[in-house]
């Protein structure tokens, strides 16, 4: 069983910056995120679009906020348990708790802070026949790359007109025996250079390009063997040993609407005057997840929810013990690791 | 002051509302929904207004608005479901003068 402090439950900004204020108070992180990287939304759905409204960055890309959140809170050693979702959770008598995701895997932590953003993603998957028998099991569809090594040379069809179908493509080009991408336009929206790069890909004859089509149907007894492909109206089969098809994501609250939390308009209830706990002694509510009067669904509101957050997580671990607040500018910051950051001292000199 | 316009928006439940919309705030369709809350919270407008998720589409029911789709939000209408000739997405509709009388549908959640 993985044991930890605080158990967060989304690797979003907020998730991730809460590893970085807990790590100054002694706490250690561990974090669930159904989604194979850390990063949310904006490693998800726009890494490569610009923020203008985080404090002291005039403009960011959100796929860059990630890279350097993961960098600020490297020295705190934080855990990660990807793609997985949290399911269950138990509270046990010593207060407490205990939270199963929906592969098994256990964490216990003495308090869980939900920074869930929009939810759970959840893949959009085409409407087609038995696709629920070939998703199961390693029979040959997935929704997720989650480890690029299971497609070495192998022949991989991937369906999707994205970033995500765009880049995947890309990288697995390199890895797989063969990459087909199907999609039903000639036209492909992505980042330029994506666009370009898959172009490349196609003149060198290493993306094999399929438009506008769509896949039909999938064949093979016990896994895939090919899919039907549906090209203007005649149809080809295309022998695959993996089809992956890349419809973007839609977020759903999932089985954390099940924990007995209040729940406000598909988002959590939170003591927003005190600490931003829910209505259960222990759970915090933090970032997009929560919601109380005048809830902004802002970066920069997470970041400060996720530092009062630790503070009462501090208090609730170490009654009674004296703490007061420090600027990292003037104590530094001690990893977990062993490393030290520390402001510059100044010299005393006389200027001749 | 600028004038605010009138909207009719039917809502998932084919309940149809009049609601007035400020035209000096760059706000959008998607907004206009969210912000007398015809949809409950979290199943339009999930990407922030981006037209990349299409919880915010909408049947354009009269000729106030052009059926001309950017190319934006052309590449999301190709990926989502109950797509139909007269599909917009809210976010990418800014609410102008031009706008009044605008009658619309939230089509159903993707």
């Amino acid at each position: 069983m993985i044991q930890t402090d605080i158990l967060i439950i989304g690797a979003g900004p907020t998730g991730l910056f809460a590893v970085f204020e807990a790590g100054l108070l002694q706490l250690k992180c561990h974090i669930i995120d159904a989604l194979p990287q850390p990063g949310g939304q904006l490693a998800e759905l726009y890494p490569k679009k610009p923020i203008f409204d985080i404090p002291g960055y005039p403009s960011v890309l959100a796929g860059d906020l990630v890279t350097n959140l993961m960098e600020q809170i490297k020295q705190f050693q934080p855990g990660f348990t990807l793609g997985e979702t949290a399911e269950t959770i138990e509270k046990l008598e010593d207060g407490t708790f205990i939270v199963t995701t929906n592969e098994g895997t256990k964490h216990q932590a003495k308090a869980v802070a939900i920074a869930g953003g929009l939810g759970t993603f959840e893949p959009r998957k085409p409407i087609l026949k038995d696709i629920e028998f070939y998703e199961k099991e390693d029979r040959g569809v997935d929704y997720f790359v989650k480890d690029p090594e299971k497609y070495r040379g192998k022949n991989i069809v991937i369906a999707g007109g994205g970033d995500s179908a765009l880049d995947w493509s890309i990288f697995l080009s390199n890895v797989a025996n063969s990459v087909t991408l199907v999609h039903r336009r000639n036209e492909f929206r992505g980042a330029l250079d994506s666009v370009e790069k898959v172009q490349e890909l196609k003149n060198a004859g290493k993306i094999k390009l399929v438009t506008p089509a769509e896949v039909v149907g999938f064949n093979g007894s016990e896994r895939i063997t090919a899919v039907d492909i549906e090209v203007n109206g005649a149809r080809m089969k295309a022998e695959c040993d993996y089809f992956i098809p890349l419809f973007g994501l839609t977020p759903k609250l999932g089985p954390i609407a099940n924990w007995g939390l209040e729940i406000e308009k598909n988002a959590i209830k939170v003591n927003n005057a005190l600490d931003y706990q829910t209505n259960i002694d222990g759970i915090y509510a933090i970032g997009d997840v929560n919601i109380y009067p005048g809830k902004l669904k802002l970066i920069l509101c997470g970041f400060h929810e996720a530092t009062l957050m630790c503070q009462s997580v501090y208090n609730r671990i170490n009654p009674g013990k004296r703490y007061v607040l420090k600027y990292t500018t003037v104590s530094g910051v001690d990893g977990f690791d062993g490393t030290r950051k520390e402001a510059e001292k100044a010299v005393v000199k006389s200027i001749d | 002051m600028s004038q605010d316009v009138t909207i009719f928006i039917t809502d998932r439940n084919g309940v149809r509302h009049e609601v007035l919309a400020p035209t000096d705030m760059n706000m959008n369709i998607m907004e206009l929904i969210r912000s007398y809350e015809l949809a409950e919270e979290g199943t339009v407008g999930v990407c922030g207004g981006m037209a990349m998720c299409a919880s915010c589409q909408c049947y354009v029911l009269n000729d106030v608005v052009s059926l001309e789709r950017n190319p934006d939000e052309e590449a999301m209408l190709w990926e989502a479901y109950h797509v139909k000739d007269n599909s917009r997405l809210g976010c990418q509709i800014p609410i102008t003068e031009d706008l009044e009388g605008l009658e619309i549908e939230i089509a159903p959640e993707q």
